[in-house]
């Protein structure tokens, strides 16, 4: 027997949200301590770098647009371009080599 | 008197509304790569049975990619709801990082109700954008980002479950890097100046590349791939190279 699509939904979507809401609304104050503090904010760094890397080479077929996307992306971050210049630029670059390579 | 107070209300309002447009205009990436990897649940969705509607309210209330996707095959597998809460739990429990670094952006005097909206938006993209933003985090940048990037995923996955496959794959793979290229556009420029950050960057990336491909490590789900490192690698730089303070 099958379970209802509806409850399976609510239940990914309270345990999900009480995942995010909790620590946001018990640490309302500026954390003191010097370790902890350290430690959350060397977080996003981790944490973004782990998901990109090799993540973002993980296609199927030929990998080289997707390693010129990452280089390019990497150059122009490097350099302080912006977000949206960034995320449209290597796009761009992925979109044109992928046209010229027949898969 | 009330002239002051209403122009004080009027200042608040007005960089309100500055920090929202900003975040909508950054969140802009964040709904083109949303599109593209919704468009792939959508059609993976589609594939379980999911009607346009199942899937836009489990895209609505969950704004999570991996949990949706692993919920796919324990609905299909016609799992317990509890199966269901522990996979869950463990994919996401990444958040509860993010969420506590996040809660450090925001300045004490921030309304408390806040709190409870923002925390829907949590996603690994408007977390690290909303973490990007200088000085402390006003909750209206965050939701210019969720008011661009939520339609995105929602939207993406009606199209996928409702077409089948409108856009063609190759446009779809050059829209999905987006995203990596966000997280590369937040966490890249503060390297230039510090070089502790700098070595921080490298040696997650060299570590996540070792566990994708050595054996047994490679078993492991990405979400608990993602805790174990930051745990261990923040931790580590937190204990080696505390900052120092402002």
């Amino acid at each position: 027997m099958k379970g209802n699509i509806y409850i399976y939904i609510l239940v990914m979507a309270l345990v999900t949200y009480t995942i995010r809401l909790l620590p946001f609304t018990l640490i309302r104050k500026e954390i003191k301590n010097i370790y902890i503090k350290s430690f959350l904010h060397y977080v996003p760094y981790v944490s973004l770098a782990v998901m990109t890397f090799p993540e973002i080479l993980n296609v199927e077929g030929n990998k080289f647009p997707r390693i010129a996307g990452f280089i390019v992306a990497l150059i122009l971050a490097y350099r302080g371009g912006s977000l949206f210049k960034v995320a449209f630029v290597s796009c761009t670059v992925v979109f044109i080599l992928e046209l010229f390579i027949i898969h | 008197m009330k002239l002051l107070i209403g122009g004080f209300l009027y200042n608040v309002m007005e960089t309100n509304f500055i920090s929202f447009k900003n975040g909508v205009k950054n969140g802009i990436p964040i709904f083109i790569g949303y599109l593209a990897v919704s468009f792939s649940f959508g059609i993976a969705a589609k594939n379980i049975g999911l009607s346009v509607f199942q899937g836009a309210f489990m895209s609505a209330s969950n704004l999570t990619s991996a949990g949706q996707f692993a919920s796919l095959g324990l609905i299909s597998a016609a799992s317990s709801y509890f199966e269901m809460a522990v996979t869950q739990f463990v994919i996401n429990l990444r958040y509860c990082l993010m969420s506590c670094a996040l809660s450090q952006k925001l300045s004490e005097s921030t309304a408390f109700f806040h709190r409870f909206i923002m925390a829907a938006g949590i996603s690994d993209e408007i977390f690290g954008i909303s973490y990007s933003a200088e000085g402390h985090l006003n909750p209206f940048y965050t939701y210019g980002l969720m008011t661009a990037a939520v339609p995105g995923w929602v939207l993406g996955t009606i199209l996928g479950i409702a077409s089948g496959n409108i856009l063609p794959d190759r446009i779809m793979s050059s829209l999905s890097i987006a995203l990596y290229s966000m997280f590369i556009a937040v966490i890249i420029p503060p390297t230039r100046k510090n070089k502790i950050l700098k070595g921080i960057v490298i040696l997650s990336m060299l570590l996540s590349f070792i566990f994708y491909y050595i054996p047994v490590l490679n078993n492991l789900s990405q979400g608990f791939k993602i805790i174990i490192l930051t745990a261990v690698i923040a931790g580590g730089a937190a204990v080696l190279f505390p900052i120092k303070e402002e």
